[in-house]
């Protein structure tokens, strides 16, 4: 049976989730995945027309404190774990493409 | 070894002393951890501070807690200020938490004494530990074989006796199926039971911290420590700690249980005669027996291999090389996070942020994760049908007993199936137990499963205590 998942599709998934694949892996993968979607059409055995979708056991409410003032994690503790930081901050590559 | 109450007591009336309790723990560890691969972590210096803690407190006359002195194992995916937490990915190594978990806080109060941090699959993602990126944690009844996972590392030092007690996170069956493997106690609590703040989030609305333990009471005694509500975790139930240790002794006389058919099916015999032992253990102790089928379990691999990765697809975009963990350098941020990313997360991983990635996308979303989020619907409505007849369910923990390590490997379906029984009632938000009962193949331990509604830990537990009891353990 051919896979329900296409090639293409893997790649498209993969950069989007900011990932990169070898063919080896693309290929792998692709066939991998189908089996878990494949196995996933057993679903189609149950009538769901009406059924309310749950994505959380107990309901969630919001839930609300009062406003008060209360420690924070230490900025110097946090950025000492960071990859790199300067200044009191997060410190990233370029973001931005050079002016045309 | 000692159970974790005797040694509570013997510390707290100076029989003995955290530190040297401590002692016996490490050098434990010590013997069989090259050899096992069980802690990847071992934080002697903050272990022996908290022992020194517990027994500053006694020397003064005061009580120490229900765990004092006792040493214990944490799941490296529960962060402990200062201490190196990796969940089992090199995309976190070397980072150190700021922050410390709820149930760390709550341990320490009750003078417990975490030893380290145990191996896990790689972001609490597998059945077997093998997706450790740092190596496989080997069953230390049979080190062939695997010790289950994903807190393969957990059960396998209580069942090496070198804790009596460790803290685990189960998702899919990740406490359950390890502690059947193992032959050990395991508790998956109703969802909200115990805080999740400070564990490594994996996917949300189905994760769920719970005690492994040698015997039913050490489980019950570490449960409700763990358990109560807790403001930094807003999916926390409102209630303070149930009673547990209380009802230990309750037994099952006058209950029904229900024993499901999809709960037993496509297990091996020797598993499925196990649980039919178990069936006539609780009917000799005075309960009803009926048999139940509840069609509606057998779609819940479908549904959780779904609902799962999609929430980790989501929790996982945090790794993205800027604020901890890996960074691997390149021209600009995107490249930056692709590489990270690329470096950083194993096989089964990359897997699961796909497969969520794509159940999640414009086009599939009604198709594969709605369509799950129903079924999931349906699951806590059949579950409950159930409950009207009957008090409690019995099924198997696992499919098997422990596998060759390498067998599955390969085969991340065949790896999923080991969860079959599990997964239920984390969609379900339940409570289930695993008590071993029994052997197979090779001597290999048995762990028979109860599954109770949400909040109906005593119970379990009480019932678990009739099984232990009728297989010979004191």
């Amino acid at each position: 049976m051919s896979s329900p998942l296409r090639r293409e599709e893997v790649a498209h998934v993969a950069k989007l989730a900011r990932l990169s694949l070898t063919d080896a892996e693309l290929d792998l993968f692709t066939e991998q995945l189908g089996q878990v979607l494949e196995h996933a059409n057993d679903m189609n055995s149950l009538n769901l027309e009406g059924v309310v979708a749950t994505a959380h056991p107990f309901g969630l409410t919001n839930v609300v404190r009062s406003d008060e003032v209360r420690a924070s994690l230490d900025r110097d503790e946090v950025l000492a774990m960071a990859p790199d930081a300067q200044d009191g901050r997060f410190a990233v590559p370029r973001i931005m493409g050079e002016a045309p | 070894m000692k159970t974790a109450v005797q040694i509570a007591s013997d510390v707290q009336r100076g029989a003995s002393s955290a530190d040297e309790q401590l002692s016996l723990s490490l050098e434990a560890v010590r013997a069989r951890n090259e050899e096992l691969h069980v802690f990847l972590y071992v934080d002697e210096d903050g272990a022996r501070e908290a022992a020194a803690r517990v027994d500053d407190v006694i020397a003064k006359g005061d009580n120490a807690g229900p765990l004092a002195g006792v040493p214990i194992a944490i799941k490296d995916n529960v962060c402990q200020r200062g201490v190196p937490t990796t969940c089992g990915s090199k995309i976190l190594q070397g980072w150190r938490p700021p922050y410390s978990a709820t149930v760390i806080d709550r341990l320490l109060a009750a003078g417990a004494v975490p030893v380290g941090k145990t191996n896990l699959d790689e972001f609490a993602m597998g059945s077997s530990t093998e997706n450790s990126a740092f190596g496989p944690t080997r069953n230390p009844l049979c080190p062939s074989r695997v010790p289950g996972g994903s807190s393969g590392g957990s059960a396998a030092a209580v069942a090496a006796d070198m804790t009596p007690l460790a803290i685990g996170s189960d998702t899919g069956g990740s406490i359950r199926q390890p502690a059947a493997l193992c032959g050990i106690v395991g508790m998956k609590p109703t969802y909200g039971l115990v805080s999740r703040y400070g564990l490594i989030a994996f996917s949300s609305s189905l994760d769920q911290i719970g005690p492994f333990a040698k015997t039913v009471t050490d489980a019950a005694t570490l449960l409700e420590v763990l358990a109560g509500h807790d403001p930094m975790d807003s999916t926390s139930l409102p209630e303070p700690s149930p009673s547990l240790v209380a009802h230990l002794n309750d037994g099952v006389a006058g209950k029904r249980i229900g024993v499901v058919t999809e709960l037993i099916e496509g297990a091996d015999d020797e598993i499925v005669n196990e649980v039919r032992r178990a069936l006539q253990a609780f009917r000799d102790a005075g309960a009803t027996v009926v048999e139940l089928s509840i069609p509606e379990l057998r779609l819940g691999l479908s549904a959780y291999y779904l609902i799962a990765p999609a929430e980790a697809s989501s929790n996982l975009a945090r790794y993205d090389g800027v604020r901890y963990g890996l960074r691997v350098d390149a021209a600009d941020v995107t490249a930056m996070n692709e590489a990270t990313r690329t470096a950083g997360f194993g096989d089964e991983v990359k897997r699961r942020i796909m497969l969520g990635t794509y159940a999640l996308s414009a086009g599939y979303y009604d198709a594969y994760y709605g369509q799950a989020l129903k079924v999931r619907t349906q699951m806590i409505d059949a579950f409950a049908r159930a409950y009207r007849e009957v008090d409690f369910l019995v099924g198997a923990t696992t499919p098997t007993v422990a596998f060759a390590i390498g067998e599955k490997a390969s085969n991340p379906m065949a790896m999923y199936l080991s969860d079959v029984f599990t997964i239920p009632t984390n969609l379900a938000g339940e409570a289930a137990i695993t008590v071993p009962f029994g052997t197979g193949e090779a001597d290999l331990p048995i762990g028979v499963q109860l599954l109770g509604p949400g909040r109906s830990e005593a119970q379990l537990l009480s019932a678990a205590r009739v099984l232990e009891l009728a297989d010979g353990r004191p």
